[in-house]
């Protein structure tokens, strides 16, 4: 018999039931306890099987994709219906583009480099701001904070036209740097560094004031420092804000040899029609890089995440 | 900041200040004036316009398929408010009891959608949601016994609820990873003496929690209203072709928008499209913000 979705959930949810109780104090053992993990268990692994079917679908071999939900049986498994064939052929058979042939190797290097350039741009400007509104008084604070609470109400797709024939005028269509420069430095990471700047006390800056520090070395030397959860955290948001972004990279990138991840696997649902396996191969690999980050810097994350609505 | 010791000049903010100042000024406020006035206008192309007054207006507001993609994003938003809210704060609510490290675990794992982006969600589920084959399916099938041959995303009535299923899975664990933070700092003294003076599990809920979650609650009821009215990758790729659905059944504004400014090449159009929703969002969030009487300060 074939292993079934209802199987797979109900082993996933095993699972995390037994981590549970490993995980659990040794007097926790009421009844109403074990009913709170089997709710939990369960809606962990109605969240988890997707991912399972994802892994399993990218390695299984394009002939037998829709025989078997997960995967074959071990005796098939052996005779070759699990493969890294899909992966094989993803990273090898180029695109055939007007540019000429592009590999993904280089999509995925693409992606890499603009999360990565937009994630140090972002980290510099919002830091940089969210001190200045944090810790220096100015005229106009109150207006200009309230100015940035009015643009994160905005959707941001009604700027998206717009935006689109200013970069063709400034001509930055078709460049990252037409993706980084406008949500380099945003409202909501300035407001997220106030946040996390605000605490620090102002004794400190003063100190490194009268030792005959420049503004921006307080900034640099004495500030950045200390919020470091907090970039930590906003790391992991643009970068995953910048690797998932879709509609960016598909209206502002016209030549074929920029575009992103995301924009070449939408594409490759048409190339790859019959073949599943393959363009689910390059979803598992587009999950990896952000599921690294995640788990190096959740803790940071979840605090970054709610520090501006908890705190308020 | 008073200070007490003889100091330099005021430090000038304008050293941390210009690149939000540049920026917004050359990418957010030209735009948005540029969006304004795009509105009343025709293009064909980025050079070419022609100032046609409200005539996009009324265009796309005696359009049915507009009307089609409202209703669509408002059943959308509908169901994300009452349906996915809750079952985050419940779920919030059942694992604010444990003091252990079985917190943080579960969060892991329930957060754990969010890392996958809508697009490569839309991309997973168009196959999850194959007839016959796919895993989705099977696995209603399994429970109820129906299912197995239903084509969820050529099938009009079906499309809604393929989206809200996948956006349940997508974004429940995102939302219960605030309501978990608002619950962790409810004061157990305050559910103490409530207990104390007889209150109920219900009473305490409603009498203590809530209120004290209030802040919080708002916060997302009103991001993730935005969140629903600005639906786009995820529709776009779950359906064949990138068609929004048979009859456009998953049609968001959104991707009205999209398909308005992008593939018929009319931005004017667009940016009435991105207006309209623009005053729709704001009005809702208004009136969310009234109700719960909260007016938050930054």
């Amino acid at each position: 018999m074939a292993i079934s979705p209802l199987h797979i959930t109900l082993i996933l949810a095993l699972l995390v039931f037994i981590v549970l109780k490993i995980l659990a104090p040794a007097n926790n053992s009421l009844p109403s306890t074990y009913l709170r993990w089997a709710i939990l268990s369960g809606v962990c692994a109605l969240v988890l099987t997707p991912f399972a079917w994802l892994i399993c679908a990218a390695f299984k071999h394009p002939s037998v994709f829709n025989d078997y939900t997960f995967l074959p049986p071990l005796g098939k498994m052996l005779e070759g219906e699990v493969t890294l064939g899909n992966f094989g052929r993803l990273l090898t058979n180029p695109k055939q583009t007007i540019s000429g042939e592009i590999y993904f190797v280089q999509y995925l290097f693409n992606s890499i480099f603009l999360a990565c350039a937009t994630t140090i741009v972002q980290l510099l400007f919002c830091s940089m701001g969210g001190y200045a509104l944090a810790k220096l008084d100015f005229a106009g604070k109150k207006a200009l904070m309230f100015f940035m609470l009015g643009t994160m109400m905005l959707p941001g797709m009604i700027l998206l036209a717009p935006l689109y024939e200013m970069l063709v005028r400034i001509d930055l269509i078709d460049t990252y740097w037409g993706l980084i420069i406008p949500g380099s430095a945003n409202a909501f990471g300035m407001f997220l560094f106030r946040q996390a700047t605000i605490g620090i006390p102002n004794d400190l800056i003063e100190a490194g004031r009268m030792d005959g520090c420049s503004e921006f070395k307080i900034y640099w030397s004495l500030i950045m420092p200390l919020v470091r959860p907090m970039s930590g955290a906003f790391c992991l948001i643009c970068f995953l804000g910048s690797w998932n972004n879709f509609l960016g990279p598909q209206i502002f990138i016209q030549s074929p040899e920029k575009l992103t991840v995301p924009v070449i696997l939408s594409q490759y649902l048409d190339v790859y029609k019959q073949e599943y396996g393959v363009f689910l191969a390059g979803t598992l690999i587009a999950i990896i890089p952000p599921a690294i980050l995640f788990f190096t810097l959740q803790k940071e994350f979840i605090a970054g995440l709610t520090s501006g609505a908890v705190k308020g | 900041m008073a200070t007490t010791y003889g100091r330099r000049l005021a430090p000038n903010p304008l050293i941390f200040l210009w690149p939000y100042l540049l920026v917004s000024v050359v990418f957010f406020v030209y735009p948005l004036i540029n969006a304004f006035l795009l509105a009343f206008q025709q293009t064909n192309d980025p050079v070419t316009k022609e100032w046609i007054g409200l005539k996009n207006f009324s265009f796309i507001l005696t359009d049915p398929v507009f009307y089609k993609a409202l209703k669509n994003t408002a059943v959308f938003a509908f169901f994300s408010i009452f349906l996915q809210l809750p079952i985050s704060l419940g779920l919030a609510m059942l694992l604010n009891v444990s003091k252990s490290k079985s917190k943080g675990f579960f969060r892991l794992l329930i957060f754990s959608p969010q890392l996958v982006g809508p697009i490569f969600v839309g991309i997973m589920f168009s196959v999850m949601f194959t007839k016959r084959y796919g895993v989705v399916n099977k696995f209603v099938q399994e429970l109820s016994g129906w299912g197995l041959d239903v084509d969820w995303l050529s099938n009009p009535h079906l499309s809604m609820p393929a989206l809200v299923l996948i956006a349940l899975w997508l974004f429940v664990g995102f939302n219960m990873v605030y309501f978990l933070a608002a619950l962790q700092n409810v004061d157990e003294s305050l559910k103490e003496a409530a207990a104390i003076d007889g209150a109920g599990k219900w009473q305490i809920f409603r009498n203590v929690t809530l209120p004290a979650i209030k802040p919080v609650a708002t916060f997302v009821v009103i991001m993730s209203t935005i969140g629903s009215f600005q639906l786009f990758e995820l529709p776009y790729n779950l359906f064949p072709n990138q068609n929004f659905g048979p009859d456009n059944s998953g049609l968001t504004i959104v991707g009205y928008l999209y398909i308005k400014a992008f593939r018929n090449s009319d931005i004017g159009m667009g940016a009435a499209v991105g207006w309209i929703l623009t005053f729709i969002i704001m009005i809702i969030s208004l009136i969310q913000v009234r109700i719960s009487g909260t007016a938050r300060e930054s």
